[in-house]
């Protein structure tokens, strides 16, 4: 499955890559442990690919990034969190698919 | 082109009946569905499925059940199904990009977990409310939590979640389990376990701070209610079927179970149900497993008496 569009967020560069972002970015919360978050990682790419120069989309381990993931409460993954201007502006608990998260997205642009 | 077979859901049930179905040559159809695996993708060790005597993960389950599927020539298919048309023939089944016919359909939604129906459990959802034990239970190291339940999955969950937490406090409403002996033993034999009966959650708190601190509690024997301080609450108490679907077009029973006469046959001619979505009784992977298999029969055997008028079991509609 194609995931170039997809970054790679982190404690380290979440505030530059995501809080001070020209576009909406949308943050997949997951780790390598989550099942129904591997299951939703097609729907996470095919959107990634639709929304290209419109909305980024990244992903944040949460075992290897505390800071970020204690910073937004997160304690239930998959969460999927929308950021426009730095601030939450929608979020998603749980296992959803494409036409969901696409919803989610159309609502803010 | 018109499937023989299509197979909605991917758990025990479907697998299986797409594993009996590639085997008679029907080249079924599978829609995996949004929960690709069903329940047991969300369990750790079942220990209940025979011929693993030394138990066998979930996942790794159901894993090997859809390899056997492939290997006989079922056609995987990723995504949800967004509509259904069992009024005509051949019946449609619909998803995100594409509208597939069939002649017969198996219908494998299963269960999705139950909810207590309370504005603060969604509203914390994610931040301290959770119904998947195995995926949250990272978030609750050292804290204390709560599971809400008393069935087998209950227990399972707060035995597994004692890994993380530093204790797990089992709510029920009643004053015994229906978990089975061995998990029932396993739960009051754990040091990090206690239980409050003939308890319900009244309220979650707080939603206002987007964090869970703790749950009022209130005993329905003597009335008392009481503060739980908890980080964390995984609700178990029970499955909803996956029917909103088939609403209008099969028959339910009030709970929204798909009704199954004569086998796995539903009412309409050509749609068979098995596993959970019919089942609110034994709710196990090998009972679902076992009508699967029934189900791919049954429809196999619809099939042939579709195939050979002579022997026609239903009545075509009259012919002007």
């Amino acid at each position: 499955m194609a995931s170039e569009h997809i970054q790679t967020f982190t404690d380290g560069n979440f505030d530059t890559g995501v809080l001070k972002a020209e576009t909406p970015v949308l943050v997949d919360f997951w780790a390598e442990w989550c099942g129904p978050c591997r299951a939703m990682e097609p729907a996470i790419n095919a959107l990634a690919g639709d929304y290209v120069g419109k909305v980024s989309v990244g992903k944040l381990n949460v075992d290897d990034n505390p800071s970020i993931t204690m910073r937004y409460m997160v304690r239930g993954i998959p969460t999927v969190m929308l950021f426009k201007g730095g601030q939450i502006v929608d979020q998603i608990v749980g296992l959803v698919d494409k036409t969901t998260l696409k919803q989610m997205v159309d609502r803010h642009l | 082109m018109s499937h023989s077979v299509i197979v909605i859901g991917s758990g025990p049930a479907g697998l299986t009946a797409a594993l009996y179905a590639a085997r008679a040559n029907l080249k079924p159809l599978m829609i995996e569905g949004l929960e690709a695996g069903g329940q047991l993708m969300m369990t750790t060790a079942v220990e209940n499925f025979p011929g693993f005597p030394e138990g066998i993960m979930g996942p790794d389950l159901m894993a090997a059940m859809r390899d056997q599927a492939q290997r006989f020539g079922a056609e995987m298919r990723r995504g949800n199904v967004t509509a259904v048309d069992l009024t005509r023939r051949p019946f449609t089944v619909t998803t995100e990009d594409k509208t597939h016919e069939g002649r017969t359909v198996i219908i494998a939604t299963g269960a999705s977990a139950k909810l207590l129906g309370l504005a603060s459990e969604r509203a914390l959802m994610g931040h301290g409310v959770s119904t998947c034990a195995t995926c949250d239970g990272f978030f609750f190291r050292g804290k204390p939590i709560a599971v809400v339940g008393g069935g087998d999955s209950a227990m399972e969950e707060a035995i597994f979640l004692t890994r993380f937490a530093s204790h797990v406090t089992v709510i029920h409403r009643r004053d015994t389990l229906r978990a089975s002996k061995i998990m029932q033993d396993k739960a009051f034999a754990h040091p990090k376990i206690s239980f409050e009966w003939n308890t319900e959650v009244e309220e979650i708190r707080d939603p206002g701070e987007g964090v869970l601190s703790s749950l009022t509690l209130r005993n329905h024997v003597t009335g008392a209610t009481k503060q739980l301080g908890v980080e964390g609450l995984f609700v178990a108490i029970g499955h909803v079927p996956n029917t909103t679907l088939f609403k209008g077009q099969l028959e339910m029973d009030g709970n929204g179970f798909l009704i199954t006469r004569d086998g796995t046959r539903t009412n309409v001619a050509g749609v068979f149900a098995c596993g959970d979505v019919q089942d609110h009784v034994y709710r196990q992977a090998i009972t679902a497993a076992g009508s699967g298999c029934m189900a791919a029969l049954d429809a196999q055997r619809y099939l042939e008496h579709e195939a050979a008028p002579e022997v026609r079991l239903e009545k075509s509609p009259e012919v002007r």
